[in-house]
């Protein structure tokens, strides 16, 4: 196997994995975590609500998600958005988005989910009493939530948050059953184009595994950091 | 929407010549179901092992531990089933390589010993987790009592760890059955490919996706009852885990 090894088949294709495929990934996993914390702390907020209709919507949409793979949730949004966009601008046919618009949407709600589950855990664990101290100061409910509830949440689950991230950089792979070229369609399309599939798979294990380790051991420290600050 | 539901499609012949879309996917939930099934015992073992090797002494067993959780823990899931399909028949002799590729059932014992793997690095770290939770008391009275340190984690850590980890460990149960579709890549013919098949061949996208969502949804809640059902019996009555 390593006998003819082929170094120069992974040299000559960096540009194309990593300026193609790698951005695609990194694009991905960034709008899915900005954007997937934003609904995400919504739908906890909600879920949180005390009001029935909003915490079931929130808790039926959280659940669902969660109970299913990714990969099929990949292939119900892949075909159910054209249908959403028709019925929203009320085009007469199913509106077609494109996988890479597609892919995005999918990630994010799918995040969204799994972030929302988090956010509850970050403004559970708030005192009571923080809540009632804010009201007691006059602020409103809203407030409170934003300036008092909210960015200690936030602060206390950040090591959660990147953690998921990590896992999600590491989901986006999975676009690949929609056949779009993000770092891992790269290289398997180089691999299969120039039959080195040994080169090419090794090589993006490699790539993928630095990346979550360094990230990996970035969060953990900044646990033991926070974990002193508290 | 103007899309055309046709929930009787399920009783139409499938293109494979036997029996309807509905007992492809019949199958396909089989094939999901013994997958998860065999991959979790494999990552139950594999992952109890490694697990309780971090919590012993000795730096070198325990680097091993942390490199082995590692390794499956930061390299997607897809990208392990490539290796393991791919690249590893590359890496073994002209004639087991050969061998391995002609299997019948090929990428069904690619995607349980992928699975396996990759999932044992999670339940390592519970397993470690659960042990390290026990006061370290307990430990120290096992061996004070004259137990080996085997008998100790046999009889006194292992049975309130396990206890410890249920919850846990269902959802990495549930995780593991969930990632079963990740091997459709590779051409295992689970309850996802299957309904991907049925819509490339019907058209019926959304009959057939539903189809797999509620097969999951009932894996789902089948599984938590059956693990609450569980937990309430083996509960040690005023223990930690007694309380539930």
């Amino acid at each position: 196997m390593f006998s003819n090894f082929d170094f120069g088949v992974i040299y000559a294709s960096l540009g194309y994995l990593f300026w193609d495929g790698m951005s695609f990934t990194m694009l991905v996993t960034i709008v899915a975590t900005v954007i997937g914390t934003v609904l995400g702390t919504l739908l906890a907020i909600m879920r949180l609500s005390g009001v029935w209709i909003l915490s079931r919507l929130s808790g039926a949409y959280i659940d669902l998600i969660r109970s299913l793979p990714l990969v099929l949730i990949i292939f119900w949004f892949y075909f159910l958005v054209p249908y959403v966009g028709q019925w929203i601008t009320g085009a007469p046919r199913p509106v077609q988005v494109g996988a890479v618009l597609s892919t995005m949407l999918t990630f994010t709600l799918f995040e969204a989910a799994y972030f929302a589950e988090i956010m509850r855990a970050g403004i559970q664990s708030i005192p009571k009493g923080q809540t009632a101290a804010g009201a007691a100061l006059g602020l409103s409910p809203t407030q409170v939530m934003v300036s008092i509830i909210l960015p200690q949440a936030f602060r206390n689950m950040l090591p959660v948050l990147l953690t998921q991230t990590i896992i999600l950089f590491q989901d986006t792979s999975l676009v690949y059953v929609l056949s779009i070229t993000d770092f891992l369609g790269a290289a398997s399309k180089v691999a299969h184009r120039d039959g080195r599939l040994v080169e090419m798979y090794l090589f993006a294990a490699l790539i993928y595994f630095l990346i979550s380790l360094a990230a990996s051991v970035y969060v953990r420290g900044l646990q033991r950091r926070y974990a002193i600050a508290r | 929407m103007n899309y055309n539901w046709n929930w009787s499609a399920f009783f139409d012949a499938s293109p494979e010549g036997v029996g309807t879309y509905m007992d492809t996917l019949i199958q396909g939930g089989i094939t999901t179901l013994w997958t998860a099934l065999i991959s979790f015992a494999i990552a139950f073992v594999l992952g109890s092992a490694v697990g309780i090797l971090r919590t012993l002494p000795g730096r070198r067993i325990g680097a091993f531990a942390i490199c082995y959780v590692e390794l499956f823990r930061n390299i997607p899931l897809l990208m392990q089933m490539f290796l393991w399909y791919f690249v590893l028949p590359e890496a073994l002799p002209t004639d087991i390589s050969r061998w391995i590729k002609a299997l019948p059932d090929g990428s069904f014992y690619t995607a349980v010993i992928c699975l396996g793997f990759y999932t044992s690095s999670r339940v390592a770290e519970q397993v470690r987790a659960g042990i390290l939770a026990l006061p370290p008391g307990q430990r120290a009275a096992g061996l004070a009592l004259g137990l080996s340190r085997g008998q100790t984690y046999r009889y006194v850590l292992l049975p309130m760890a396990y206890r410890m980890i249920l919850p846990p460990l269902t959802s990495e149960f549930l995780n593991n059955t969930k990632n079963t579709s990740v091997a459709l890549t590779i051409g295992l013919l689970e309850i996802t490919a299957r309904a991907r098949a049925m819509q490339e061949f019907s058209f019926q996208v959304f009959e057939a996706f539903a189809a797999a969502t509620v097969f999951y949804l009932a894996v789902n809640m089948i599984s938590v009852r059956v693990m609450q059902v569980v937990e309430r019996r083996v509960a040690v009555p005023g223990f930690i885990a007694g309380k539930a």
